[in-house]
């Protein structure tokens, strides 16, 4: 019997590809990442398997593809139960829902609001990042994930975010440990999981990617 | 804690229309609380402190926020009757593939042609415009989106149809011209009774976009 054949459209510095892989990890999951060239030339089987958005990640599963990480991360969720990474009342999922949507809607934009500056960052796009990493630190408590003593869904739909902060407060001025130190221990206890660890490059090699992305987009 | 439910409403919020109708599929009774967005209550403050938006359920005192997160919410607490995600995962991040497609594609280019002139908005219609034909490609000769049923993403669109003579009017052009299944998709959701009595009319909303357009004009 052919062993499920899965595979991910990737980018490694990617954070939606990152939680991706950090939810296929967690699952003991193999896989194969087929490296994409965003800026090259997208591969025929990217264009065709997400004709909508063009974009990494796409998981395909027996050839079958699923886009839009948070989606994916549900889907791995249902398909292969154990272990679990939502929690099993309905009230806890829609907590965690909730906060991969916040986090969705906020965290990205807030970094590239302060990556993408050109000259000096203006202070509200400071004010605004630490903001919502306060918001987030909020609703972190004194728990070490954020749904509670096991890693799950929020803490695979932030930690590869966190992968871009260096980027940012190398070029924002500021640290993530001195402005929100919980969110930061927490940030350092999931990188030491091995299914993070393995996934989430190092942030110098993403800031030399970002670096790069400035003087593409005619920014430096 | 009392089982009683709450919603805090809004009676042209497309985003509220869609807890409506999956209450009202389930046959839930609940409390509709209509609040007034100039002067948000402080119940509302209090229970969506993130957004400060609605709709919000309150379930057992406890608070659910964004509506596609209630809907499945109220999907999976209600499961015996009328299901609106599929049960198989792949059909299911399919329903949810599209339902953010709404939001995505739908809401934001939809607000720019009531909303905006010029140049934004005749973009704004190009592009809307191409949303709801590969919406319409998706739909295929499928009744609903999921299927034989009426479900989730149904749920997630239909309340935008509120807003069909707004764009028409606005943006000049035909929404069944341009897209005849949508409109019959539209028009056959509209005979459930779950969402004919969650839609308000659409010439209302027209008036109310309009106040608000102007409102935003003035500022």
């Amino acid at each position: 019997m052919s062993k499920a054949k899965l595979v991910i459209l990737d980018c490694w510095v990617s954070p939606f590809c990152m939680r991706v892989k950090i939810a296929l990890n967690e699952k003991g999951l193999e896989y194969e990442a087929q490296a994409e060239d965003l800026f090259g030339g997208k591969s025929e089987l990217l264009l065709s398997s997400n004709p909508i958005y063009k974009k990494v990640p796409v998981f395909l599963h027996d050839g079958k593809p699923l886009c839009e990480s948070i989606i994916i991360v549900n889907y791995i969720d249902e398909t292969w139960s154990s272990p679990p990474l939502l929690p099993p009342c309905s009230y806890g999922r829609a907590q965690a829902r909730f906060w991969a949507d916040f986090i969705d809607k906020k965290v990205f934009d807030a970094c590239g609001n302060i990556w993408r500056s050109k000259g000096e960052v203006p202070v509200e796009a400071k004010k605004e990042f630490i903001e919502i990493l306060k918001q987030l630190e909020e609703a972190l408590g004194d728990k070490d994930y954020f749904i509670g003593t096991t890693f799950g869904f929020v803490d695979i739909i932030l930690i590869p975010l966190t992968s871009w902060f260096f980027a940012v407060e190398k070029i924002g001025g500021f640290t993530v440990e001195a402005e929100c130190p919980k969110f930061s221990n927490w940030m350092k206890r999931c990188l030491q999981r091995e299914s993070v660890a393995k996934v989430v490059p190092p942030p110098e090699k993403v800031y030399e990617s970002v670096l790069m992305f400035r003087k593409m987009q005619g920014i430096d | 804690m009392s089982d009683e439910i709450i919603l805090l409403d809004f009676w042209s919020s497309p985003f509220a229309m869609r807890v409506r109708i999956a209450l009202a599929e389930k046959g839930i009774e609940y409390e509709a609380r209509e609040e007034d967005l100039s002067n948000k209550s402080s119940l509302l403050l209090k229970m969506n402190p993130v957004h400060k938006q609605i709709p919000v359920l309150i379930h057992k005192g406890r608070p659910v926020c964004e509506s596609l997160i209630i809907v499945q919410y109220i999907d999976e607490v209600w499961s015996h009757k009328s299901p609106l995600l599929p049960s198989h995962p792949y059909h299911r991040a399919n329903a949810r593939f599209w339902a953010d497609f709404v939001d995505k594609k739908i809401y934001p280019t939809g607000k720019l042609v009531w909303g905006a002139t010029g140049e934004v908005q005749e973009a704004a219609k190009k592009e809307l415009i191409e949303s709801m034909k590969v919406l319409e490609g998706e739909l295929g000769d499928k009744p609903y989106f999921g299927g034989e049923s009426f479900g989730f993403t149904d749920v997630a669109l239909i309340p935008f149809y509120t807003w069909f003579y707004s764009l028409e009017t606005c943006g000049d052009f035909s929404i069944i011209a341009n897209c005849p299944n949508l409109v019959a998709w539209a028009k056959r959701c509209m005979q459930r009774e779950s969402v004919s009595k969650s839609l308000p009319d659409q010439y209302k909303v027209y008036c109310f976009l309009m106040e608000l357009k102007k409102k935003f004009e003035a500022k």
